[in-house]
């Protein structure tokens, strides 16, 4: 009976991939997405639908939040792409967001410092708070939310000037040093924190483009650091880089720990267990369940993230 | 060259025809469709590798006997001619020339003579024969050359790569051809220079400060000082606004905004210029003189300010529209790293995007430039034409391009200084905006570097 299955399933792997073949000489008709009719295999939304979500599972709230959102919801015009997310950040804790392509990880951390607002068609309903501070109220001045909450991006984005320049530039706009010397001070703390200040500190007058990915994305990482922020986000900060660049980072993001909060989002489940104290899994724009990283992925709650983590899809 | 299309018409059924039995002699030769992975090529490649062959020779030939069939007919004819016609001068002799040719196609002619009747019929006929030997040769060798093609197909034979070639060559032939325009015509403008610098010494030209054909002085530097001016109080009015235009646009106009913004603003592009001109020298002109005269200065009429500034309103869709396109590509990375640390829109735009775009920028601006210095009709109709050495905006000055028309428009023999300073200006206006132009290219390519 096994044997039969596994030969089934065999001789109609072999058969996709000649279809395959002779689709992909047809340049210009797109290739489906092949779908092997075994039971394992599904795609998010059949998932979803069997799954019968009701509503998120595991440790919501946080002992000690440093930021904590609730019941919110995104829209890109008519797309309805977060829906009703609650999830504290803990202080100096670790929260890593998974989850399949699509998902909204991204969304839901870019509103954390209203990087949505340059969105134009984009709009966030709910509550989000930094240090039981509504960060979407009218009051809000932005510009101290993003010096509060920093952010790292998914491609490293030094910009195009000195590397002094690149980590001077936050201090300089909020006016956090007063002298020369101050902000010799606050570019060599920053470096060092992000662990670049060993290899660049005989040339911070080159260009920051001129460094290696690995390199670049911890000087966004000093950049981001050098505002000295409550929070910082992480939106697949190692996805760029080759393995022992991303080794770095993450152990970089674990020193990060004792002085900031951390929210990263990454599609890499061994680094969400690496990293991270907490972890939220979310599915379609749901958040379906979130908790501490060792429950996660060694006794998941919901039968979604349980498919996810032993992957049965994404 | 009567009957040229005809005969263009008539290679292009040849040409399809052997298209036709090309692509069916390499189906054949691997018996039909189902045989059609032997072939080395598509079947009409070989098609177009015997068309081509059938044309292309053809229509060298075809090319070349034209350009030369009329020097020889005359050739011919003049040799035939009586013995005191031979011995006229050149001058007469092309005179003499034309009315033969004008006998024979039947128009009026100016000295009626028997030698001249003899000789039109002469050509006529020596026309017609070497018409018909045209029409045959280029005939049989498109056949030929058609056929020798047709014959060559092969499975193996490697059409595509050749036809592949030929189109090569064809479009290298194209783009060469811009290229030997452009040399022309710095070849005629120098030659004409160079008669002119033989009648007045470059250093009098190049570094004399009076300008007055009436008087036989030819210096230039007023009218290179009056065009300077105008160009600068142009680039004055046009980088600010143009810029400013460009930033909001990019960085600051929502989508809906934006779509019909920026296409209005390209309008003031597309306005022809003569139209600019009008209003330089009708409404903005005559404007300043009487805002200048309420605050009690005195202006001139025709003031390098009036048509400056008109210059300006024109170049601004230049410079907008290039610096958007500059500000678009500097990375959506650059932005999101800005704000993300908590920079507002200005610091953004000011501390990152411009010194990201500068230096397409400083391209657009120097290609605006070379435009302004180029333009003609809105000083021609709204500058002056006294050439004066003064930096005061308020003063009439006189520009390159203004000198130019005045000098081949009026009724001077054109050999004269007063005609030939015509190309002498244009050649040092050529270089000065060609200068302008590598420069901003090369800029703008470096910045090219960095971003792809």
């Amino acid at each position: 009976m096994l044997w039969q299955s596994c030969c089934a399933r065999n001789l109609n792997a072999v058969g996709k991939r000649q279809y395959r073949d002779i689709e992909d000489m047809n340049v210009n008709k797109p290739v489906e997405p092949t779908v092997l009719p075994v039971e394992e295999e599904m795609d998010q939304f059949a998932a979803f639908e069997k799954s019968g979500f009701t509503g998120t599972v595991g440790k919501v709230a946080s002992d000690d939040p440093c930021m904590s959102a609730k019941n919110v919801d995104v829209f890109y015009g008519e797309k309805h792409a977060i829906i009703d997310v609650s999830v504290d950040l803990g202080r100096n804790e670790v929260l890593s967001m998974i989850g399949p392509s699509g998902c909204g990880k991204s969304t839901f951390l870019r509103c954390l410092n209203r990087m949505n607002d340059t969105i134009d068609i984009c709009r966030v309903d709910g509550d989000i708070q930094l240090d039981d501070e509504d960060i979407y109220n009218k009051q809000m001045d932005v510009v101290l939310l993003r010096a509060c909450v920093g952010m790292v991006f998914q491609k490293p984005n030094p910009f195009p000037k000195s590397i002094y320049e690149n980590v001077a530039y936050g201090p300089r706009i909020h006016g956090l040093a007063a002298s020369k010397t101050d902000m010799d001070e606050i570019v060599e703390t920053s470096l060092r924190k992000a662990g670049l200040w060993g290899e660049v500190k005989d040339r911070l007058d080159t260009p920051g483009t001129g460094l290696s990915g690995g390199q670049q994305q911890r000087l966004c990482i000093a950049r981001a650091i050098a505002v000295s922020p409550e929070v910082i986000l992480m939106d697949e900060p190692c996805s760029a880089l080759d393995p022992i660049a991303t080794a770095k980072i993450e152990e970089l993001i674990d020193e990060l720990r004792e002085n900031y909060t951390i929210a990263i989002v990454t599609h890499s489940m061994q680094q969400a267990a690496r990293v991270s104290q907490r972890t939220a899994y979310f599915h379609l724009g749901y958040l379906v369940e979130v908790g501490e990283t060792d429950d996660i992925f060694t006794n998941p709650q919901h039968k979604l993230t349980e498919d996810y983590i032993t992957g049965r899809f994404g | 060259m009567s009957g040229t299309p005809l005969l263009l018409l008539i290679l292009l059924l040849i040409m399809s025809g052997l298209y036709y039995l090309g692509k069916k002699r390499a189906l054949a030769s691997v018996e039909g469709w189902s045989g059609i992975k032997h072939l080395h090529s598509l079947p009409s490649y070989y098609g177009f590798y015997a068309a081509l062959w059938a044309g292309l020779p053809a229509l060298l030939v075809l090319f070349i006997w034209n350009g030369f069939q009329d020097t020889i007919i005359m050739d011919l004819v003049v040799s035939g001619l009586p013995q005191e016609l031979r011995q006229l001068d050149d001058a007469r002799l092309s005179l003499v020339i034309n009315d033969i040719k004008n006998q024979a196609s039947g128009d009026v002619v100016s000295a009626d003579s028997e030698a001249v009747r003899a000789a039109a019929s002469h050509f006529s006929s020596l026309q017609a024969t070497v018409t018909a030997a045209k029409v045959v040769l280029i005939l049989l060798l498109a056949s030929a050359c058609g056929i020798f093609a047709w014959k060559a197909i092969s499975p193996d034979l490697r059409a595509r790569n050749r036809v592949e070639m030929i189109i090569k060559g064809l479009l290298i032939l194209c783009s060469s051809l811009a290229i030997f325009t452009t040399v022309g015509i710095v070849l005629s403008v120098l030659f004409e220079s160079v008669r002119f610098f033989q009648v007045i010494p470059v250093t009098e030209f190049l570094f004399g400060t009076h300008y007055n054909p009436g008087t036989q002085s030819f210096g230039a530097v007023p009218l290179f000082a009056g065009t300077l001016l105008i160009s600068v109080i142009a680039m004055l009015i046009a980088v600010p606004i143009g810029l400013l235009a460009a930033i909001y646009l990019s960085e600051y106009a929502g989508p809906n905004l934006r779509a019909y913004a920026k296409p209005v603003l390209e309008i003031l592009a597309g306005i022809p210029t003569v139209v600019y001109g009008f209003f330089a020298a009708l409404t903005v002109a005559p404007f300043v003189a009487e805002l200048g005269t309420s605050v009690g200065l005195t202006v001139s009429t025709e003031s390098a300010l009036a048509a400056g500034v008109v210059m300006g309103i024109m170049i601004i869709p230049f410079i907008s529209s290039l610096s958007d396109d500059v500000i678009n590509s500097v990375p959506q990375a650059m932005r999101d790293a800005s704000y993300g640390l908590g920079a507002t829109r200005s610091e953004t735009v000011t501390k990152v995007i411009l010194p990201a775009a500068l230096p397409g920028i400083v391209g657009s601006v120097l290609l605006a430039a070379s435009r302004a210095i180029g333009e003609t009709m809105i000083v021609v109709m709204a500058a002056g034409l006294a050439a004066k050495l003064t930096a005061n905006p308020l003063d009439t000055v006189t520009t390159v391009t203004v000198q130019i028309v005045t000098a081949l428009v009026g009724d001077n023999e054109f050999d004269s200084p007063k005609t030939l300073v015509a190309f002498a200006l244009g050649l040092v206006l050529f270089f000065v905006t060609l200068a302008l132009n590598v420069v901003a290219l090369h800029v703008v390519r470096k910045y090219r570097e960095q971003y792809d």
